[in-house]
């Protein structure tokens, strides 16, 4: 199993801050799976999405392997 | 070298925060502070509050990586970064970042270099309430990735 987090806009748009379930594969395949699902997860196509893998942001080939903690986010604005 | 980063709801004390630098080490001859303050308007409305947001744990990580990259760029004594979260009024601090040098250029530089770096990496994300009371997403600046390529 794997844990995704959703933060922000995101969060708020797919109404759910975390979800739990099995995969392997890379962040682009995983992308592709959750956006296939239909409806508000079509916001995860966005071009400007960050994914980080265990808290470290993550390019679209990188591996995503059990027992992984992957986050997808929209731009940040602190500061 | 000696950093702290602090992720918290509470308010901070600048004065406070520099005298514990100054203490911590008799080295230091130079301590440029920056401080974020939250806005009364944005893109031309008022705003009456924000919301911030961010990612436990990476927050923290994102941080500590930002200022090893100014240790390894510039010889500075320690760093010291505080960034609040919840919700946060006109006029309140938002962050503060302190940078310690023997010198004063490298002070300048790695408090700005920090900053800059921290604007467009560390995950955290703005809410903000209107005179009308709906609330929306602060968009990404462009201008803050600007300010990151200078320093490439």
């Amino acid at each position: 199993m794997i844990k995704i987090l959703f933060f922000a806009r995101l969060r708020e748009e797919l109404g759910m801050a975390e979800l739990s379930q099995a995969f392997q594969g890379s962040v682009a395949e995983l992308k592709n799976l959750l956006i296939a699902q239909g409806g508000n997860w079509q916001v995860l196509a966005g071009e400007n999405i960050v994914c980080a893998i265990n808290q470290a942001v993550a390019k679209d080939s990188q591996l995503i392997t059990n027992g992984d903690e992957v986050a997808f986010y929209p731009p940040v604005t602190g500061g | 070298m000696y950093s702290q980063v602090s992720v918290q709801a509470d308010d901070f004390d600048i004065a406070k925060e520099c005298a514990a630098l100054r203490k911590q080490d008799g080295g230091i001859g130079a301590i440029a502070q920056f401080v974020g303050v939250m806005r009364n308007s944005n893109d031309g409305d008022p705003v009456l509050a924000m919301e911030l947001e961010h990612y436990p744990g990476m927050t923290e990580k994102a941080i500590s990586e930002i200022i090893d990259l100014a240790a390894q760029r510039w010889d500075l004594c320690s760093v010291r970064v505080i960034h609040r979260i919840g919700k946060l009024l006109p006029g309140e601090q938002i962050v503060f970042v302190a940078a310690c040098s023997r010198h004063r250029g490298e002070a300048f530089q790695a408090c700005e270099f920090i900053m800059d770096f921290l604007k467009s990496r560390a995950p955290f994300w703005k809410k903000e309430t209107l005179a009308d009371g709906s609330s929306r997403w602060v968009d990404a600046r462009s201008s803050d990735t600007e300010a990151l390529e200078r320093w490439q």
